[in-house]
Order: C-alpha cells, then sequence, then structure tokens
C-alpha cells in the first residue's frame, strides 16, 4: 500500500504539467470559480457580519460565475496579500484576480497575465492627519509614509517625491490593515494609496474626522480582473463578464427590471439577454450568460451603487467610472 | 553419497555482482546518476512552463531600476538605484540585526547563564524566570510584542521623550547623535592600532616570560589600559576633533543624527532575548558538565578563584557550549527573516517581498534569497568549527 503511494508521488512528479485542461473545464468540473481578492478592502472586498464577501472586487467574481456556471454563488473567495497575488494566479491557485490591482505595461507582458478590462478607474492620492494642517501633496517634504508593499503605489510615491525635489521615509507593509495600523499610531504621517481605498480606510480609524484625503491624485490607477496567458477562451469569458454589465447599464437592463427586459424587442438587449444570436455558445458558455449576470449581480450601476456608491457609506461620486455617454470614460464594445 | 562443495576453483575472481565493494559502488553511481537526471528534468520542466506562460525569466532584471524607497540602507541608496542594488540593501539590513543579534544574545546569555548558578538564591530565580518565560513564547509574537505593545505607544514626534536634549525617543525611532570628524582625527584610529600591536606583542612577551622565569605582568590589564587610553590621551592632546550632528525636530521628523528605526529595534530586541533564553541554558550545562572535583582540585592547588574560573572550568566548558551555540546562531540569522512581519527592510522583505512582487521572478529571486541564507549559516559554521577545534581540549 506504502509502495503504491509513493508510485503515486513519483508520477504526478514527473509527469509534464504542459498537457492542462482549460481553465473553462476545470472551472465546470470544480463547479466553482476561484477568484483572488483582497482580505479586507471595505468597497472592493472584504467580509460582511453574514461572513460573505462583499465589494465591487468580489462581486466582479460573481458576475463571472454566473456566466461560466449559471450560479453567482459558486465563486470560492481566495484572500491574497499583494505579494501573493501574482503568484496565486500564474501557479494556477486562483481562476482570476480580482483584488485592487493596476493595469500596467510590465505587468501584462512579464508576469504570463493578462488584463480583462477596467472595472474601476482609480489614482493615487495621500491621507494626512487633520491636525497637521497640511494643504497640498506638495508640502510633504521629510514625511515618512505608510504604504503597502509591492503595489504601483510604492513606485509612484517615490517618483513622485523625486520629481517635486522632496524626500520621503518609506514605511512597507504587507497587508493594508497593517499600513492604517501604523498611520494610526502615528508610525508615519501621511498613508498613500488609490484614493478609493484612502476613502474606505478613513471610515475604518477611530475617529474618520482626525485625517484628510489631499486633494492631489498623483498617477493613474486603472484597476482590473486579470488571467493567466494561455487560454483565450477563459480571457474572453471573464472579459465579457464585465463589458456584458457596463453594455447592460448603457442599455438601461438593470437587475429590477431584466425580467421585463427580456421581452423588449430592441435588437441590442435581444442580443445582450441571448434572445437573438448565440454569443455565449463561442465562449463555450450558455446563451442566457448575461441575463443571469444581470440577473444575480446587476449591471454595473447596481454593482457600483451597492459597494462604493450611493448606496454605501463611502457615497462615492461615478466621475471617471460613469458610462461615456454620461460624462465618464467607461465604455464598453457592442455585444454583437 | 558425497556432496560437490559448492566453491568456485580457488584463483578465479567472483563475478563484480558478488562483490560487495563493487556493487556499492554500482549503486551509488546509479543513485547520483537519477538524482542528477531528475534536477535536470525538473530544471528543464520549469523552463518549458515558464515560458508556456509567457513568463519572462533570467537575471536581466537585476540590472533595472528599482524605482522603490528604503527606509533603511547602509549604502548609497536611492529609488533610482538597480534591483541589484536593492538586493545588498536587504542583505546589508540582514547581516546588521543578525551580527548585532548575536552580540546582544551572548551577552545577554552568558550573563543569564551564569546567574542561574549563582549562590545568590534572588537571581538565580531571576534568571529561571528570564529563561522560562522567554523561551516559551512563540518568536513572531515576541517581535509582535515589542513592536506594537511597546514601541507603538510611544509619543509622537513632537512630543518626543528626550535625554538631555540630544538623544530623543518617540513612534518614529530613536534618535541618536552622529559623531561628524574633522581634519586629524585619522590619528586616533591610527593610535589605536599601534595600541592593539603592542598589546598583542606584549602578551606573548609576557606568556614567554612567565614560561621561562614563572615571572608575569599583568599584561591584559596593561593592555587594556594601552588599548583604550592612547586613544583617548591623543584625542585630547588634538583637542577633541569631532563635532556632533545632534538631531532636531524640524517639519515633520527629527532631522540630523543616526535614526535607528522601531523596526529593528523591535526586531532586535526580541531576536537578541529569545535566543539569549536558550544561549544561557546552553552555558549553564556547559558550567555543569565540568565535574566538581575539577574544581576542588584547583582550589586544593591554591589557585585563586578567578584563575580556577579562567583556567579550569572555562576551557573545559567551552568545549561543551560551543557545538550547541552554533546552531543558536544560525537559528537567529534564520529568524531574522521574521522581519517581514513588521515591516523591517531586512533580505526577505526587499528582496523576496517587494523586488519578487515587482518583478514577477519568483523563481530566481526565491533561489537568491536562500542562496544567502545557505551561505551565510555555512559561513558560520565554518567559523565556528574552526573556533571550535581551537578551544578544544588537548589531549596529552
Amino acid at each position: 500500500m506504502k509502495n503504491v503511494r509513493w508510485l503515486g508521488l513519483g508520477l504526478s512528479i514527473l509527469v509534464p504539467t504542459v498537457a492542462m485542461a482549460s481553465t473553462l473545464e476545470t472551472v465546470q468540473n470544480r463547479d466553482s470559480v476561484r477568484c483572488g481578492v483582497n482580505a479586507a478592502q471595505p468597497g472592493f472586498s472584504s467580509l460582511d457580519d453574514d461572513d460573505q464577501y462583499r465589494g465591487l472586487d468580489t462581486d466582479v467574481c460573481r458576475a463571472i460565475a454566473a456566466a461560466a456556471l449559471g450560479d453567482a454563488t459558486k465563486v470560492d473567495f481566495v484572500p491574497l496579500d499583494s505579494v501573493e497575488r501574482f503568484t496565486a494566479l500564474q501557479s494556477g491557485e486562483v481562476d482570476v484576480l480580482s483584488r485592487t490591482t493596476t493595469w500596467t505595461s510590465s505587468r501584462d507582458t512579464t508576469l504570463g497575465m493578462h488584463f480583462t478590462g477596467v472595472s474601476y478607474y482609480d489614482g493615487q492620492a495621500f491621507m494626512v492627519a487633520s491636525d497637521l494642517g497640511v494643504q497640498s501633496a506638495k508640502e510633504l517634504d521629510g514625511a515618512a509614509v505608510c504604504t503597502q508593499s509591492g503595489t504601483t503605489s510604492e513606485l509612484n510615491l517615490s517618483d513622485y517625491f523625486r520629481v517635486n525635489g522632496m524626500t520621503y521615509d518609506p514605511v512597507v507593509f504587507d497587508a493594508p490593515e497593517q499600513s492604517i495600523a501604523g498611520f494610526e499610531a502615528g508610525r508615519c504621517d501621511v498613508l498613500s494609496s488609490d484614493a478609493s481605498q484612502l476613502y474606505a480606510q478613513r471610515m475604518q480609524l477611530s475617529d474618520p474626522d482626525m485625517a484628510v484625503v489631499l486633494p492631489e491624485i498623483i498617477s493613474k490607477e486603472p484597476l482590473g480582473p486579470a488571467v493567466r496567458q494561455g487560454d483565450d477562451q477563459w480571457f474572453n469569458i471573464v472579459k465579457w463578464s464585465l463589458f456584458a454589465m457596463l453594455n447592460a447599464e448603457e442599455l438601461g437592463v438593470s437587475q429590477e427590471n431584466v425580467d421585463e427586459q427580456r421581452e423588449s424587442e430592441d435588437p441590442d438587449v435581444m442580443r445582450l439577454l441571448g434572445k437573438d444570436g448565440n454569443f455565449g455558445e463561442a465562449m463555450g458558455i450558455e446563451a442566457d450568460w448575461a441575463y443571469q449576470i444581470v440577473k444575480q449581480v446587476g449591471n454595473y450601476a447596481d454593482m457600483y451603487d451597492r459597494n462604493v456608491g450611493a448606496g454605501s457609506e463611502f457615497n462615492i461620486a461615478r466621475g471617471l467610472n460613469g458610462l461615456w455617454n454620461d460624462g465618464g470614460i467607461q465604455y464598453a464594445p457592442p455585444i454583437r | 553419497m558425497s556432496v560437490s562443495p559448492n566453491t568456485r576453483p580457488v584463483g578465479q575472481k567472483p563475478p563484480f555482482w558478488r562483490d560487495r565493494a563493487k556493487r556499492a559502488l554500482i549503486f551509488q553511481l546509479l543513485l547520483v546518476a537519477a538524482v542528477a537526471a531528475f534536477l535536470l528534468y525538473i530544471v528543464g520542466n520549469t523552463q518549458d512552463n515558464l515560458s508556456a506562460r509567457g513568463i519572462t525569466t533570467g537575471f536581466g532584471f537585476l540590472g533595472n531600476t528599482a524605482g522603490f524607497g528604503i527606509v533603511q540602507s547602509l549604502i548609497d541608496y536611492s529609488s533610482q538605484s538597480t534591483y541589484g542594488r536593492t538586493f545588498l540593501v536587504g542583505l546589508l539590513n540582514t547581516l546588521l540585526v543578525g551580527g548585532l543579534g548575536v552580540v546582544a544574545a551572548t551577552f545577554i546569555g552568558f550573563i543569564v547563564g551564569i546567574a542561574r548558578l549563582s549562590p545568590n538564591w534572588l537571581l538565580a530565580r531571576l534568571a529561571t524566570a528570564y529563561i522560562e518565560t522567554f523561551r516559551n513564547i512563540p518568536l513572531l509574537l515576541q517581535i509582535f510584542f515589542w513592536y506594537y505593545a511597546v514601541l507603538r505607544t510611544l509619543p509622537s514626534a513632537r512630543d518626543s521623550l528626550a535625554f538631555g536634549e540630544v538623544i530623543f525617543l518617540n513612534v518614529r525611532g530613536l534618535y541618536l547623535p552622529e559623531p561628524l570628524f574633522e581634519s586629524g582625527f585619522g590619528l586616533i584610529p591610527a593610535t589605536f592600532i599601534v595600541a592593539i600591536i603592542a598589546s598583542i606583542a606584549l602578551v606573548i612577551w609576557n606568556r614567554r616570560r612567565h614560561e621561562a622565569t614563572g615571572k608575569r605582568l599583568p599584561a591584559y590589564w596593561i593592555s587594556f589600559a594601552l588599548i583604550f587610553g592612547l586613544p583617548l590621551l591623543v584625542m585630547f592632546a588634538t583637542g577633541v576633533p569631532i563635532t556632533w550632528d545632534v538631531p532636531e525636530l524640524r517639519g515633520f521628523n527629527f532631522r540630523g543624527g543616526i535614526t535607528v528605526i522601531p523596526e529593528f529595534l523591535a526586531l532586535w530586541l526580541a531576536l537578541s532575548i529569545y535566543t539569549a533564553s536558550f544561549i544561557a541554558e546552553i552555558v549553564r550545562s556547559g558550567i555543569q558538565a565540568i565535574s566538581h572535583g575539577q574544581t576542588e582540585a584547583a582550589q586544593a592547588l591554591s589557585l585563586p578563584r578567578n584563575l580556577v574560573l579562567r583556567l579550569v572550568v572555562i576551557p573545559q566548558a567551552l568545549r561543551v557550549i560551543i557545538p550547541p551555540l552554533t546552531s543558536q546562531y544560525l537559528n537567529l540569522i534564520k529568524n531574522s527573516s521574521l522581519a517581514t512581519a513588521i515591516g523591517y527592510p531586512d533580505l526577505v522583505s526587499v528582496f523576496a517581498g517587494t523586488t519578487l512582487n515587482q518583478t514577477g521572478q519568483a523563481i530566481e529571486v526565491i533561489a537568491m534569497t536562500m542562496a544567502v541564507y545557505l551561505t551565510i549559516s555555512l559561513l558560520v559554521s565554518m567559523f565556528m568549527n574552526w573556533f571550535n577545534a581551537r578551544v578544544a581540549l588537548v589531549e596529552r
């Protein structure tokens, strides 16, 4: 018996892993999508009182599960810190990474991953203690700055201070909880991260009024889901799950009215909801994939309002994340 | 019926598979070949899979600009430096906390270990309490204790604890004055080196004279006075060519002087205190391993107490102490990688953390980091083995 086990171990090491099943097959066999998310990032991914993950990033995962499996609840959330996230995706521990990750050229080209779109347009900002009386980021010369290890924030920060002829002491932690704790204890004067995260972290302070977010935005931070390279079918499913949510908002199809809209004669709506054509089949999934997304998760506006917008405690204006025909830059290619 | 004996004709060699030595050699060769083939296969398979997944490989990234800041570095470093430089900065920070940790742990460990054998009841019990407390709490918790429970509760920069208006302690760390050397200072280290050479010569001369004539000078005390007295004398003679850069509060933080960041303090304290509790036990066991008869015999020769310790007990105890002491040093250096939990910029935090994440070169970065710890550990072992051989009992 023991020998048999050893033989199995030997074989599992020796068999090359090049011939892998497609991600969609793996997901369907497992009957769940493994999605890498933040452990505690209110608004994007954090546990609610019922131990359920809530947030924009986690809703993107649910939309992918609704498209691929027809059931938005079939998601295994894998909490990852900023240092683990890429290795977890590369090694196949997660099927998709939806963890406030900035789309950059080096990540797209050297890490063996592809970003599939932008779920949230963000930018890096600074939060300082109110009693310092600082009005602008240009006054931060010599400050100690808390930030997270291995993020684009860490890089933008050093560029910004160098370009403006200022110095700073970087205080670098692995997790956002640690950097907010360091800021609150006075280890650093400034907390720097994406603006959306700063607003959420400010709410976590024991007294949110003790800190202000400075107006300067020092970088472009397009956040979006990412998948492994080399599986175009899965890449398409993840990419079009997000596009479907944006198209649904643009066409006025929401979680509330999606069943009525199913009877619509509008050809764009009919194509979106799978009444006309079969765009799901080309991706290896059901024809009503987009209907399932909108029905179970909602369109982009539903998702935004619920997690970070007017329906949440953060109340962040749509801004750049508004639709292209509504003052923002969110624009999805058409489904046809 | 006769049974023919089952033996070969004399003089004919047995076939090679019946020869135990040859058989062993063949099996060993087969094993080496199998291991080599396996390693080659693993490397090849890894490379195939990495390129199949579009992940860049190689060490070219070490020449790229890092683009991030590091709060503590012993060499010149800016965000414009390369990833190769971040490796060096992290390595030096690891060596700094490891080296200072070894020194402090040895110092505390010897004192506590000897205190535990003290005839003074209170002292011995205090030493026991120290050992049993710090040895039995996980190191990571102790690091968190020093960092979050002790150093995080210090006042902010503006309400710093000041010691004589030159040393400041606050939540950002410990600020010390930094000596700045003026011209003419070079004479002082030069005198220091001369004093050391003179002391070594004195000790050797004294030993020869002692063996030849039985007379001896208090050579160690004279050396001590030479090494510390001469440079001091020169310093005052040249009019104290040192100025002190005293830290002062400007803007957000103290500027000037030397900053000891709280991450370093917490890690150094935790590593030293934790490892010292093990070293104390090693020292105690080493001393107790020397049979009491040795001490009694030495006393019977009416040797004074300090000579009994120095010439009889300690040389024999060191023989017992050094091998386990080596493993404690290695443990301390390896445990310093827990730095990443509180953000001290050591090799694991800066290189296997940030650099790995910014470049995505997981295999190269982790391999380099492991090689560094392996090299440091082997070097420490080599040195300690050499030292052990030096102090080993020479049997006559």
